[in-house]
């Protein structure tokens, strides 16, 4: 079993974020980077897939060298090689240039497999993935909590709106987007670590690819969110809060 | 006939009220362009639907039959719409940006040669140009994005983003429509819905809710936060990542994929608020936010705000409630 995970490097979760000058994105000289968290849990359960079926975990990841780490840390924690796809303008691709990207990187492997996260925590599009599937002409299933092969397809758990769950099968080749949660998400060991500087980095560019940047959609302007509602913010010490909000509790919401 | 077409959702033939935001979106939009406005319901024996559509101030309603659209597969969706959409030409196509939408609408926009903007929060027209905007890193940051070019675009709506009570009344000639779809087109293979708890604690009904979330760090500090509950006589309740972590039952979860509720009071503490989350509570009557970082999305919505450590501003509250109590 040949498995892709693609896997994207995100602002880490706590960042301070500050708009650049331009207005046009964030400044990212400070910043920390992680791995996006639905991202981790694809690889999670393409490690998983490969301890129960053998084959290959191929971590797939586009951006300029900064990326490096994520994908150390998905050879760390046991992917067997990785894709980079060294690209230092993010910025200047939108969701179709980019899925198109990651696509013909993809296509430079046989996989069984292409899992992803649902989602991204910096830009939230959720449809790289799915875009993906259909540039490679593959069924797909989203929101993903559980993905098993059975009789030659892949049969996932899908989580549904307000607490409803269903089993979607596929055949294979397929590509899953995974939502973040329920399985535990291994930490790299130490030995992990070690080999997984040994563990071959294959670098790609979107030139060698035959893929150019494209960009339909346009970013113009950052702003912070705007107020709608009248936040009333308690202030002092952490008992004075908490005496202000019981008298708001009691005299203002009456709830006691 | 181009213009805007409203995509609408329903579930074996109840709809998502989420449609009807979709459809005000639409008309509203069609307005402020010129622009003819249509809307589909697609599925099998959906006549009934297509009449309540036929009902609201719109130039067309199309209603796509099909038994292979009976329940739901991305590639059925896709088929049909991506058919429908090459018959029609809208400049604009909106959805509900629903988690049905979400796992079809990327492929459907790829497939009809598409941008989609997804998860859209407002639409402007600026110097006769649209405007869309949505929010980035988990609502921390919104954005405005135009689209180049001949700019015919899909677009999702998060949930609330319009008013489904906006809609206009009037009517509409419906027109069915039956796509090609054969058993080659659809790859997916739907089981039963179905639901893993009882679902027997319905959270909907409590007046006072503490809802608690990723900023308590682990299992052993949730008594932290049932104390304070017990204190106040409230319903506990949690975020996803608590659930997620096993901290608290996915029972008591708030949010798009767990319970809605509307108390009086719903205290959130250490949650964020990604609009996952918020959908689930924003009806609450008054919103109290307990959180270190004054930038979180949960302040947004809050009527009343603490930035503090919440490991020192609990036991404080809860020692202040417990006389109130007795």
């Amino acid at each position: 079993m040949q498995i892709l995970v693609a896997i994207k490097q995100v602002p880490a979760r706590d960042s301070q974020l500050t708009i650049a000058p331009s207005g046009e994105w964030i400044e990212e000289d400070d910043l920390a980077y992680e791995i996006n968290e639905p991202d981790a849990y694809a690889l999670e359960a393409a490690l998983r897939l490969r301890e129960q079926h053998g084959g290959e975990v191929i971590a797939l990841c586009a951006g300029p060298e900064r990326v490096l780490p994520v994908i150390r840390e998905a050879l760390a924690k046991g992917a067997d090689r990785a894709i980079h796809v060294a690209e230092d303008h993010p910025e200047a691709w939108d969701t179709l240039a980019w899925a198109r990207l990651l696509a013909a990187a993809a296509e430079t492997e046989n996989f069984d497999l292409v899992l992803t996260g649902l989602q991204s925590d910096d830009l939230g599009w959720a449809q790289t993935g799915v875009v993906m599937a259909e540039l490679l002409r593959l069924p797909h299933a989203t929101l993903v909590i559980e993905a098993a092969i059975e009789d030659g397809r892949v049969r996932v758990k899908r989580e549904l709106e307000g607490g409803w769950f269903q089993h979607v099968s596929m055949p294979l080749p397929a590509l899953v987007t995974f939502q973040s949660g329920s399985i535990r998400l291994r930490y790299a060991t130490l030995m992990g670590i070690k080999r997984a500087r040994t563990k071959p980095v294959r670098r790609l560019t979107a030139a060698e690819l035959g893929v150019a940047p494209a960009r339909q959609l346009r970013l113009r302007r950052l702003h912070p969110p705007r107020h709608d509602k009248q936040t009333t913010m308690l202030t002092g010490s952490a008992q004075e809060q908490a005496a202000q909000l019981v008298e708001i509790l009691r005299h203002e919401v009456r709830v006691l | 006939m181009s213009g805007v077409l409203a995509i609408c959702e329903h579930s074996a033939g109840v709809w998502n009220r989420m449609s009807f935001e979709t459809l005000a979106a639409a008309q509203q939009l069609g307005r402020a362009q010129g622009w003819p406005v249509s809307a589909v319901v697609l599925g099998q024996g959906t006549a009934a639907l297509a009449a309540e559509l036929a009902a609201c101030a719109l130039d067309r309603v199309y209603s796509v039959e099909h038994e292979r659209l009976a329940r739901y597969t991305a590639d059925g969706f896709t088929s049909a719409l991506d058919w429908l959409i090459a018959h029609v030409r809208p400049d604009v196509v909106l959805l509900p940006h629903t988690y049905c939408v979400r796992d079809f609408a990327p492929c459907l926009a790829a497939r009809a040669g598409l941008s989609l903007l997804s998860d859209v929060t407002g639409i402007r027209v600026e110097r006769g140009e649209l405007i869309f905007e949505r929010q980035l890193f988990q609502g921390r940051l919104n954005a405005d994005y135009s689209v180049d070019g001949a700019g015919r675009v899909v677009v999702s709506l998060q949930a609330g983003a319009f008013r489904a009570d906006a809609v206009e009344p009037g009517s509409a000639p419906i027109e069915t429509l039956t796509p090609p779809l054969d058993d080659t087109t659809i790859r997916q293979r739907p089981e039963e819905p179905f639901r893993e708890s009882a679902g027997e604690l319905d959270l909907g009904a409590a007046e006072l809710i503490v809802a608690v979330g990723r900023g308590i760090r682990e299992a052993g500090n949730i008594e932290l936060v049932r104390e304070l509950a017990a204190a106040l006589g409230a319903e506990l309740a949690a975020s996803r990542p608590v659930c997620d972590n096993g901290w608290l039952p996915i029972e008591r979860q708030v949010g798009s994929s767990g319970q809605t509720v509307a108390p009086k009071l719903y205290i959130a503490i250490g949650i964020s608020g990604a609009i996952q989350h918020l959908v689930g509570m924003k009806g609450a009557r008054t919103i109290v936010a307990i959180n270190k970082d004054a930038g979180a999305p949960i302040f947004e919505v809050a009527d009343y705000g603490i930035v503090g450590d919440l490991f020192e501003v609990l036991p404080a509250l809860t020692e202040l409630l417990r006389p109130a109590q007795a």
